[in-house]
């Protein structure tokens, strides 16, 4: 299950909308080990592309260092799909790199409503999750 | 002195869960078949036949090996690689 805050999710959403039609991405940081999503760091699509998202290879090496030295992990990698379900594609299967990361995919096909899911990539497997929003963590 | 490689969670099963591991060369080519040597297995997912996969991304100190010399570029102790794995995916 994958529980994150209202902010959060919102931050994400509001991001895929400005991107549409584009797909955007990004992550949400946390603290190693605590499966909790707090530093939204949206990334650039170096792809520029309605069917295909990477990070900026230079971008992803400075938020990766970044989580290092702050002793946090990528607990969340999302990104859009802006004409398809919010479900990963082979292409986001087969490059899932992060076993210990919760990947949401958002969908802005709709004008009216943004899905928000979640799932886990492992060895070419996905799992798809319970998302929990909260208001706070408490 | 050598040079230090950082390993990418999901590469760890090579290196015994280690996050960075030692090696030498004088050019990142070499480095990898070092690595290899050590670490069987690794330079599969580090290379194909056409050279460093494209959705492997490998840094010599603060710069991407692309815009280097790729696996031609020099590498010299108290160096350090990083190897990320390029976050990529999308609808199509």
């Amino acid at each position: 299950m994958l529980t994150i805050s209202r902010e959060l999710v919102d931050k994400i959403v509001a991001h895929a909308r400005a991107d549409h039609p584009d797909e955007a991405c990004g992550v949400v940081a946390g603290p190693a080990g605590s499966d909790r999503p707090e530093r939204f760091v949206p990334m650039e699509n170096a792809e520029r592309s309605p069917t295909f998202y990477r990070f900026d290879s230079m971008e992803q090496f400075r938020v990766w260092r970044e989580m290092d030295d702050l002793d946090e992990v990528p607990v969340v990698i999302y990104h859009s799909h802006t004409a398809t379900e919010a479900y990963p594609s082979r292409t986001d299967i087969s490059y899932a790199s992060e076993p210990d990361a919760h990947y949401v995919l958002v969908s802005t096909a709709s004008e009216e409503e943004t899905p928000f899911r979640s799932y886990r990539i492992v060895d070419g497997v996905v799992t798809e999750e319970e998302v929990k929003i909260v208001e706070s963590y408490g | 002195m050598a040079i230090e490689v950082r390993i990418p969670t999901i590469l760890r099963s090579y290196t015994d869960g280690a996050k960075a591991v030692n090696a030498k060369g004088s050019t990142l080519e070499e480095l990898i078949g070092d690595l290899e040597s050590r670490h069987p297995g690794l330079k599969d997912r580090l290379m194909d036949d056409s050279g460093l996969r494209r959705f492997v991304n490998v840094y010599l100190n603060d710069e991407d090996v692309r815009f280097l010399g790729g696996l031609g570029t020099p590498v010299a102790d108290g160096d350090t690689v990083t190897v990320l794995p390029a976050v990529a995916g999308g609808a199509r």
